[in-house]
C-alpha cells in the first residue's frame, strides 16, 4: 500500500464502490466536531455517527454537537505512516459540565450522517464554571492523534 | 468579590494515556470554578495491510 493512498485516504481521494459514497463535489475540507460524552456512555470502535444521546453532555456555555475541530496542517507521511492531528486545542469554554464525562466523539459535521471519526477517553472530569481543554499530541508519525500505518 | 476568600486547589494525573492537570476554586466549602486541561497520549492508529499475489 503506498504512502499517498493512505494520505489520499484522509482526503477522501478514492471512492472504489457507489454504495455509501457521501457527495464530495466541492474542493473544500469538510467541518468535523468534537462532543463531549459522559461516563455513561458506551462509545467505541462500532459507533458509527454522531447522535444527539443522552449520553452527550448537557449544561450552561455547552452546545449539543459540541465544538469544531480545527485542521489546519495537511495531513502528512512518512514512509510507513500516514498521520492528521488537529492544528489547535479542543477547548470549551466557560462551560458548567456537572455530570463527569470521560469521552470525546470526532465526527464529521458536514457529512448528513455525521459520520464518526474516532472515539478518545479520559479520566473521568467535571468543569464549574471554567474551561475544559483538550491539547493535542504532537503531529508526526509517532504520535499524530489519527495514524494510518 | 474578595479574592482573598478564595481557597486554591490543584491537582495533575499522568498515565499511559493521559496528563491532566485541574485547577478548583472553594469559597466558604462551595465549588465556584474547576477548569481541567487533557494532554492525550494515545492517538489512534489504523493498520493497512496489502495481499501478495
Amino acid at each position: 500500500m503506498t504512502n499517498s493512498f493512505k494520505v489520499d485516504l484522509f482526503n477522501a481521494v478514492h471512492a472504489f464502490n457507489a454504495t455509501g459514497i457521501p457527495a464530495h463535489t466541492l474542493a473544500t475540507a469538510d467541518v468535523f466536531k468534537a462532543a463531549l460524552y459522559t461516563a455513561a456512555s458506551s462509545l467505541g470502535t462500532t459507533t458509527t455517527s454522531y447522535t444527539s444521546a443522552t449520553t452527550e453532555v448537557s449544561g450552561t456555555g455547552y452546545s449539543a454537537g459540541g465544538v469544531v475541530v480545527t485542521f489546519g496542517t495537511a495531513p502528512a507521511n512518512t514512509t510507513t505512516t500516514s498521520y492528521l492531528t488537529p492544528s489547535a486545542s479542543i477547548t470549551y469554554t466557560t462551560v458548567t459540565l456537572s455530570t463527569s464525562f470521560d469521552a470525546m466523539l470526532l465526527y464529521n459535521n458536514t457529512n448528513s450522517g455525521k459520520n464518526a471519526v474516532a472515539v478518545f477517553t479520559f479520566t473521568a472530569q467535571a468543569v464549574t464554571a471554567g474551561t475544559f481543554t483538550l491539547t493535542m499530541p504532537t503531529n508526526d508519525a509517532t504520535t499524530g492523534l489519527l495514524r494510518l500505518a | 468579590m474578595d479574592e482573598s476568600l478564595l481557597e486554591k486547589r490543584e491537582g495533575s494525573l499522568d498515565n499511559d494515556n493521559e496528563t491532566t492537570t485541574w485547577v478548583e476554586y472553594w469559597l466558604e466549602g462551595e465549588l465556584v470554578h474547576r477548569s481541567a486541561h487533557v494532554q492525550l497520549k494515545r492517538a489512534v492508529v489504523s493498520f493497512g495491510e496489502t495481499a501478495e499475489f
